[in-house]
């Protein structure tokens, strides 16, 4: 099985020298779902923003490779790797409402990359996004291209974008909690037409989460990170039988279950979290040395 | 699923049709000056000095709102000094808002050090106070119809660089000008494209409210003397000549301040009526 995208060793620090990400190493194959869960700050979307090249100024890639169909993109001028990503890669971001531009109809929001990156005619563009809007059970699609997003309802909204990530088949989708936003009841029916679509288009998809409940239901293998490290990377299955590293196994514990609502919440105890520290502060002097 | 907010049309509402309706005649009068004014604006008839309107006793066939104390027509200096006003206005607020709003745009958008020189040159500009920079640009410049137009957008273009700073900065953090970077989009081409557009409702609200205080400031700078020549008819010129008057001749006075305060009043409130129109949310 060829890995799509390969991440190896990236270390990304903020200008002052702070450490985001801490020689995170994965990879993901074509065709497959990769789960990337952690805590709030472990640096899950980074990973993302890092390989589509939309990391925050503040912060920069100091060292590490970062394969994309057999390039490594870093090492490509800004320009070309640019042209890459946009060929290849696309982005389901976590928030719909900010993620369409207001002043713009959807329309030439979902052709864009087609006309622009894959150089297509504008009426081919239009009628892929037509036949994609159909494929993401959009009704009546011809009306929602000419409308504003602010005509559409979130749940719609993400739809198109799942619609307009897939437009340009690109081999490697990056989906940053692209139910977060959304209520639970839509979230259901986001995360299965995900992953209809990722089966439908065979794309690897890299999912960011820190719900261990979606994980379990979209992802074929997954990497837990804590403060910028991964700390477990594992298949799906032998994940929730055996998780290896104790902080994936109090992670675990600490997923509220729906069998026993009053059972209160378990967090991940201190103990866990002072030996994870304790590992991440290891890995720093010997990434120092 | 289909969605009512997109079918709602909007009536022009009242506050457009008045402000628009006063800027049209407005602009009108300046175009057809020549054709429309009864009298000559330079014309002096010290015969015919401080005579009241038409419907006051005492007054002189010919001229509806009264003479100044040289016995120059006060309406026809009111239609051409329209020009004056309306040259300033759309040129100085023009080009205030371009300088202003690109500047703003790339401090906004590109942060970093483009930002931090263009958000301290503001600071600096800022400090000094705007009607002597003025005064001392016109004394260095001498005064002329250009040297007006070169001071008020020198002291003004830092209102729009703020205010367009701000706006680019929030729209920059959205996720759709993301998108458009993983979608190959060049840095540049996302502030046209994605910002632009949306920072654009803003931008027409600051520049109708601009062209409106380029009449003030035109009006202020004639007050003092520091306008086009003495003798060309400004509206700020006659409240200023006017002024001296009030007590003998009151319509000297009044009727260019009546004037100037619905043209102030109508650019600010065509700009308001326009973001709403510009604004895909609200239109």
């Amino acid at each position: 099985m060829s890995s799509y995208l390969t991440i190896k060793n990236l270390t990304v620090r903020l200008k002052n020298g702070a450490p985001i990400l801490r020689a995170v190493s994965l990879d993901v194959a074509a065709g497959q779902v990769h789960g990337l869960v952690g805590e709030s700050g472990a640096g899950k979307s980074m990973i993302g923003k890092a390989v589509l090249g939309t990391l925050p100024r503040a912060l920069q890639v100091t060292s590490g490779e970062i394969w994309l169909d057999g390039v490594d993109l870093l090492s490509l001028p800004a320009s070309e790797r640019r042209r890459r990503i946009g060929a290849t890669a696309a982005l389901i971001p976590q928030d719909p409402l900010t993620a369409l531009n207001p002043s713009k109809r959807i329309g030439p929001q979902i052709t864009r990359r087609l006309v622009d990156i894959l150089g297509w005619r504008k009426q081919d563009a239009e009628a892929r996004a037509l036949d994609l809007l159909g494929e993401v059970h959009i009704p009546d699609p011809a009306r929602v291209m000419r409308s504003y997003p602010h005509e559409l309802s979130g749940g719609m909204r993400q739809r198109i974008l799942i619609a307009s990530a897939f437009a340009a088949e690109p081999k490697l989708i990056i989906a940053d909690e692209p139910t977060t936003a959304l209520d639970v009841t839509v979230q259901k029916q986001i995360l299965r037409l995900i992953g209809e679509m990722q089966a439908r288009h065979n794309t690897a998809l890299l999912f960011v989460t820190h719900d261990l409940g979606v994980v379990s239901k979209v992802c074929d293998t997954l990497s837990v990170l804590y403060a910028g490290k991964v700390v477990e990377e594992a298949r799906m299955q032998r994940f929730f039988m055996r998780p290896i590293h104790p902080y994936s196994a109090a992670l675990l514990a600490a997923t509220p279950t729906y069998t026993n609502p009053d059972s209160g919440l378990t967090p991940v105890p201190q103990t866990v979290t002072d030996a994870v520290e304790r590992e991440v502060r290891e890995h720093d002097l010997r990434a120092g040395a | 699923m289909r969605d009512a907010r997109g079918d709602v049309k909007r009536p022009i509402g009242l506050r457009l049709w008045l402000s628009g309706g006063w800027l049209t005649l407005l602009v009108l009068s300046a175009v057809f000056a020549p054709l429309i004014a009864p009298k000559d604006p330079l014309m002096q008839d010290l015969f015919l000095g401080r005579m009241p309107p038409f419907w006051m006793e005492g007054s002189e066939p010919g001229y509806f709102l009264g003479t100044d104390s040289l016995g120059r027509d006060v309406l026809s200096r009111m239609l051409y000094g329209a020009r004056l006003a309306l040259i300033v206005a759309l040129v100085a607020g023009t080009i205030t808002c371009v300088i202003g709003a690109t500047l703003g745009l790339i401090a906004g958008y590109y942060r970093g050090w483009p930002d931090r020189i263009i958000s301290r040159f503001v600071d600096i500009w800022m400090a000094f106070p705007p009607v002597l920079f003025a005064i001392l640009l016109i004394a260095v410049l001498g005064p002329g119809l250009m040297s007006i137009i070169i001071a008020i957008v020198v002291i003004d273009w830092t209102r729009f660089a703020r205010v367009v700073r701000a706006e680019a900065m929030s729209q920059g953090a959205m996720d759709y000008v993301a998108s458009a970077q993983v979608a190959g989009r060049t840095r540049f081409g996302t502030m046209l494209t994605e910002i632009l557009p949306n920072v654009l409702p803003t931008i027409v609200a600051l520049l109708t409210l601009e062209m409106g205080i380029a009449v003030i400031v035109e009006a202020i700078l004639s007050f003092v003397n520091l306008s086009i020549s003495t003798d060309s008819p400004t509206w700020g010129g006659m409240i200023s000549e006017g002024r001296t008057s009030v007590h003998q001749a009151w319509w000297v006075l009044v009727f260019p301040l009546i004037t100037l305060f619905l043209t102030v009043l109508s650019f600010s409130q065509l700009g308001e009526g326009l973001k709403d129109r510009f604004d895909p949310v609200l239109r």
